[in-house]
């Protein structure tokens, strides 16, 4: 069989288990780093002609443990371990011996080497660049191309978020039930930012930052197989899911940004729907809602609207009033009020957020909201002066002409 | 005889294909496919969303509804096909086509078909192909 993508597949999929038991044995990312590579290229050697081992992730741990182990006894001048061409396909004894080590240490072993990556001195994008790196495996000059910097400057980056990864002390114990529940916490945060990373981005930008979006759906599911029973990580799932549906339909021909109510929802992918609406419907009987969950609910009132006018607001906005309550933030308040607009009408939204005027000075959105809703009042002049603070603050070349529009509308 | 050849794989490595292998793959096993629906020897096809999306309901005194199949396996239900075949050497060339457009990892359980039920889902619920 010529066509090995199969292969890169397995390796990819094994990469988290295989890195984290690799790290928890040599306490070091590097030295895990180069065990792991040279397991990949010994399992590139062997596999096309012996087929895949029953258990690829086993495998790949135990031959990257024995190189990495054999090249220290190298250098002491022992002898060598056995070739792994002899023991291509583990025997039964070492193939349970592998899962006996590694089965009960999976998930603490994933969650630790994502843990990591989330090293609270890190700057939020260099913990994106190193889980991408360490975690998912993308090459220096893929993470580079979605963070639209050199090569060389993410090379730098990543190199440095190492060192300082590297004097950390990490607990290599396990993780008592709390710790774990905020390891996971502060994972799912960096995985949604890293989506967030790969989605906010502008249509010029879209095809270059894409990867991050993929790849933090792909970590989001890793963590959903880990914790199949959390709710909130069933809501994050959906969430993102549900957010990645729309991809297709947030810019125009021009590269305008389109929002929601207006996109085409033809375009939206009903693949990603299905798995949203089914994830969140599942963490929903749990009863036990959290940010991520009524976050995703929200996004799925949207995606089953088939017309922006069937969607439901009244339900929205309590869902929003509700996220208020979990996690009180200026921004949640704007967010309602956009509901607030549809159920109550216009003014009743900007009584809701002029309160927020001191908090949300500098927020590109908080202007843009307010000079649409002052915009439906028809009080002209101050749409017009709220949409000129919006432009100052937009962020994207796409966000500033997506308010010029409403500009010029207001003085046709 | 009809035969359900049911596909199990590992939802991690499928999961893991590239955007590019999973098209090609799905091109392969379109091949497929259409070959038997040429021949009106194709059923329901079903591809099913990963286990975090199942939920089990287990029967007993005190019913427990509970997230996911648990199962320790390395492969997972992922899809089924729906064939008509002479014999069970027919079903077996069937899933090695299968095999051959979707190489690597895996398995194709080969279960006949005892009854099937008529379809009696409206058109627009008909899933894509």
């Amino acid at each position: 069989m010529s066509d090995l993508g199969w292969i890169d597949a397995v390796v990819g999929a094994a990469r988290p288990q295989v890195m984290g038991a690799l790290l928890r044995y040599f306490r070091n990312l590097d030295t895990a780093e180069e065990a792991f590579q040279e397991a990949c290229l010994r399992a590139l050697k062997t596999w096309p002609q012996n087929g895949p081992p029953r258990d690829a992730a086993a495998w790949l741990i135990l031959v990257g443990r024995n190189a990495a182990m054999d090249d220290v006894r190298k250098r002491a001048k022992q002898t060598e371990l056995p070739d792994e061409a002899e023991l291509s396909d583990l025997d039964d004894a070492e193939a349970s011996m592998a899962e006996r080590l590694d089965g009960d240490h999976y998930r603490d072993d994933i969650l630790r080497l994502l843990f990591i990556c989330c090293h609270p001195e890190l700057p939020s994008t260099q913990q994106i660049a190193l889980a991408l790196r360490v975690v998912c495996g993308l090459s220096v000059t893929q993470i580079a191309r979605a963070f639209l910097v050199s090569e060389a400057a993410m090379e730098q980056r990543i190199t440095r978020a190492k060192a300082r990864v590297g004097n950390a002390k990490m607990a290599f114990e396990t993780p008592g039930a709390p710790e774990r529940a905020e390891r996971l916490a502060t994972v799912a945060a960096m995985v949604y930012l890293t989506f967030n990373e790969g989605y906010s981005a502008s249509q010029a930008e879209a095809r270059a930052r894409a990867p991050l979006a993929e790849e933090a759906i792909r970590l989001v599911r890793l963590l959903l197989r880990l914790f199949p029973t959390e709710p909130e990580i069933m809501g994050l799932t959906a969430l993102m899911q549900l957010q990645q549906s729309r991809a297709q339909a947030r810019f125009d021909e021009d590269g305008n940004i389109v929002l929601l109510e207006d996109q085409d929802r033809s375009l939206w992918s009903q693949d990603h729907i299905a798995e949203g609406l089914a994830l969140i419907d599942k963490a929903m009987r749990h009863r036990q809602p959290g940010p991520y969950q009524i976050q995703a609910a929200i996004a799925a009132l949207h995606a089953r609207a088939r017309r922006a006018e069937d969607t439901d607001w009244q339900q929205i906005d309590l869902l929003y009033a509700n996220l208020e309550r979990l996690q009180p933030s200026p921004v949640v308040t704007l967010n309602r009020a956009v509901a607030v607009s549809k159920v109550s009408g216009p003014q009743a939204a900007l009584e809701m957020i002029e309160p927020l005027g001191t908090r949300l000075q500098g927020y590109f959105y908080f202007h843009g909201v307010k000079g649409a809703l002052l915009q439906q009042l028809e009080r002209a002049d101050e749409a017009r002066e709220a949409f000129g603070r919006a432009i100052a603050l937009a962020n994207t070349p796409a966000e500033a002409a997506h308010i010029r529009q409403h500009l010029d509308r207001l003085s046709s | 005889m009809l035969y359900a050849i049911l596909c199990y794989n590992s939802e991690d490595a499928v999961g893991s294909w590239s955007k590019e292998y999973h098209d090609q793959t799905m091109a392969r096993l379109l091949t497929v496919h259409d070959k038997l629906a040429k021949q009106g020897r194709i059923g329901p096809v079903a591809r099913l969303l990963p286990t975090t999306a199942a939920t089990t309901l287990r029967k007993g005194r005190e019913e427990m509804v509970i997230d996911g199949p648990f199962a320790e396996t390395k492969e997972q239900l992922l899809g089924f096909y729906i064939v008509d075949c002479e014999s069970l050497d027919g079903a077996i060339d069937v899933a090695r086509d299968l095999a051959k457009a979707n190489p690597g990892t895996g398995s194709y359980e080969i279960r006949p078909v005892a009854q099937i039920h008529e379809s009696h889902l409206p058109a627009e619920r008909k899933p894509a192909a």
